[in-house]
């Protein structure tokens, strides 16, 4: 298990990993037109929805929880104290 | 003879005999029991057994049928891979107190009367409130205080509901209700405090990251989907649930992203994934119901997994806060390795468990034209990678290195790990075998080609968008308010409020009522006209200085220096009495007119 790990923490092998990372997410997006759909809805039927949809629902949520965060939520440690 | 004791009463006396034992034999039986548990759960006749007559009601302890014994199957097997988890654990209280915990959640789970499922999950709420008080730090027993009262109120206004409801109709079995009257709310809220439901939800944030290591693994199991289970047998089909469902849904993921502690980044996640199911029991179709328990049980595998990882790691390094963790990766690889199953698993990866399970509550929703529902429920999907799928292992194991060098946690724990994550891809794998134990026939088939890379491309890109945004995502040393504000911050308020303005309020009127009006009435006595005169100018300085004025005190208090006291002289004992007759007389006359 080890020897797993240090195999996976060579430079490298990390920069590798990054590249097939990188190539399925290309990959994905290039069998989008070419697969068979049996879309619900009408919005299922865009090129790649779910790579869009999957990437913005995160950038939105992030947004939102970082804007609530600093503004309200988020308080130091010992605030309850 | 095993079949007359049910699993729940195993687990209850079990737990009890366990501090009799020591050693390999303690070990021994901690293993056993929930074995023997299955066993007797298999030999339960189907339909009500377990009949105890109670009053003028039949109370029902086993309640046999498809929907229970899911769930009844899912906690034994958690509930043997959390004892395994736990064997190295001295303190055999905690085991005890969890034993008895997971046999009060199967006693309600099998519960087939009102009566029944009240005692039991008051039982639950008492038992693990232990293992939350059990680490005995300040915050812990500050926690647990906070939780029992909590969960003392949600059973409070549960048991008026059933009280209601019983006096209603006459009936204490246990079936569908739905929402109609008071009694249905007030039985409603009770099972919602224990799923979770915001803005009802604060008491499992707070409470389960302060257990201890093997105590959080247990809660997170059993409390709120006992909840998901009274909810999809009493209100499956309440549309309020499916908006209650979405907002704990997106609720978990936006507080889960601004956490920082990974025991409750995992308990924010319980949330959000309860809300999945919460979803699927509010549209209440066969598959939407499917879904929902079917998540259920997914979900208390692959939930009991992270938190066992979570839990190894605070117990080999003691700490628990993503700013003091990182860079484990290398010392904790097993550890590490099976966490990663849990985390693919809650995000729904193709041959993993959420996987075949949270999608056949997406596609109810989509096959109902529930549209808004649909799109949020994915975009809630994308968000369970975003925070439970990469932060909680990219923060604890990889993101900068602490330094921390620990060894791998012990076999004991690997092994309890390692029943659930087996099981997570067993049934990504093999959906038919969940399928078939569900309670409505299944008509779904998850591994389509469609399906599988849509959700990929789902996943790849949430992931991608996590990356991108990482700079965004930096842990801070911040707690995150929630409603437990209410009543943390305001119990202090309410005392504050005590504190000053209600005793200065007690002060003025005892002063006003003890002192200011019984002097003036005994000064009037003295001497009525310089008395009422004393008075007048009192309330005029007073309404002086309210309008603004400048109020002249100087001639009141040399009114009051120079008060003349008894200017009138006593009457003689004759004039008195004389004074009194006429008194009588006078009396005597009008009581005489009246009659």
């Amino acid at each position: 298990m080890k020897r797993i790990m240090a195999f996976m923490d060579r430079p490298d092998i990390r920069k590798k990993t990054r590249w097939i990372l990188i190539a399925i997410l290309i990959g994905l997006v290039l069998i989008d037109p070419f697969m068979e759909k049996h879309p619900v809805f009408a919005v299922e039927k865009l090129p790649a929805f779910y790579a869009i949809y999957g990437f913005l629902s995160c950038a939105l949520i992030v947004a939102i929880s970082k804007i609530i965060g600093k503004v309200w939520l988020q308080k130091r440690e010992d605030y309850y104290d | 003879m095993i079949s007359f004791i049910p699993p729940s009463g195993i687990f209850i006396a079990g737990a009890l005999l366990l501090p009799l034992f020591k050693g390999k034999w303690r070990s021994l039986l901690i293993i056993l029991l929930p074995v023997l548990a299955f066993i007797s759960m298999q030999f339960l006749p189907e339909g009500n057994s377990g009949l105890v007559k109670y009053l003028e009601y039949i109370l029902v302890f086993n309640r046999v049928d498809r929907l229970s014994l899911v769930f009844g199957n899912v906690f034994i097997i958690m509930a043997w891979a959390g004892a395994i988890y736990s064997l190295h654990e001295k303190d055999i209280s905690q085991i005890t107190a969890a034993f008895i915990y997971v046999g009060s959640a199967l006693g309600a789970v099998f519960a087939g009367d009102y009566i029944t499922l009240y005692i039991f999950w008051e039982a639950m709420a008492f038992s693990s409130v232990y293992l939350i008080a059990v680490r005995r730090t300040d915050k812990a027993k500050a926690a647990s205080f906070r939780y029992i009262l909590v969960h003392l109120f949600g059973g409070m206004l549960l048991l008026a509901g059933i009280i209601l409801h019983i006096g209603n109709t006459g009936s204490i079995e246990f079936n569908f209700l739905g929402l109609n009257g008071l009694a249905s709310y007030l039985i409603l809220l009770g099972f919602a405090i224990n799923a979770a439901i915001p803005p009802l939800s604060a008491w499992l944030s707070d409470a389960y990251p302060e257990a201890s290591v093997i105590g959080t693994v247990f809660l997170s199991a059993f409390t709120t989907k006992t909840a998901v289970y009274t909810l999809a047998r009493a209100f499956p089909g309440t549309d309020i649930l499916v908006w209650a469902g979405i907002i704990m849904a997106l609720y978990g993921i936006v507080f889960a992203i601004l956490e920082n502690d990974m025991r409750r980044i995992l308990s924010y996640s319980i949330i959000n994934q309860v809300g999945f199911m919460v979803v699927g029991i509010g549209i209440g179709t066969p598959m939407a119901l499917n879904g929902a328990v079917s998540h259920a049980f997914a979900h208390i595998l692959y939930k009991g997994l992270l938190m066992m990882s979570a839990g190894a790691v605070l117990y080999t390094t003691g700490r628990s806060k993503c700013t003091e963790l990182g860079g484990l990766y290398k010392s904790m690889p097993i550890t590490l390795s099976l966490c990663l199953i849990g985390a693919a698993s809650i995000s729904a990866f193709p041959l993993t468990s959420g996987f075949v399970t949270k999608s056949m509550i997406t596609a109810a929703a989509a096959y109902g034209g529930l549209t808004t529902i649909w799109m949020l429920l994915t975009l809630a999907s994308a968000g369970v990678f975003l925070h439970a799928g990469i932060k909680f292992p990219y923060f604890v194991f990889f993101a900068q290195d602490n330094g921390l060098r620990p060894e791998e946690a012990p076999v004991n724990m690997l092994i309890g790990m390692g029943i659930p994550a087996v099981l997570c891809i067993f049934i990504g794998v093999f959906p038919q075998t969940l399928y078939q134990i569900l309670p409505f026939a299944v008509d779904y088939v998850p591994y389509t080609s469609y399906h599988v890379i849509t959700q990929l491309q789902l996943l790849m890109f949430s992931g991608l968008a996590f990356f991108v945004l990482l700079k965004y995502l930096q842990r801070t040393n911040t707690i995150t308010l929630d409603t437990d504000w209410f009543y943390r911050r305001g119990g202090q308020i309410v005392l504050n409020f005590v504190g000053t303005p209600l005793v200065q309020l007690s002060n003025n009127l005892s002063k006003t009522f003890l002192e200011t009006i019984p002097v003036f009435l005994i000064r009037l006595g003295e001497n009525p006209t310089a008395a009422t005169k004393i008075g007048i100018d009192t309330l005029l300085v007073w309404g002086n200085k309210k309008l603004g004025r400048k109020p002249s005190y100087k001639k009141l208090l040399r009114q009051k220096k120079i008060y003349p006291r008894s200017q009138i002289k006593p009457l003689s004992i004759g004039a008195g009495v004389a004074f009194i007759l006429c008194f009588f007389v006078m009396v005597f006359l009008i009581i005489l007119n009246i009659i």
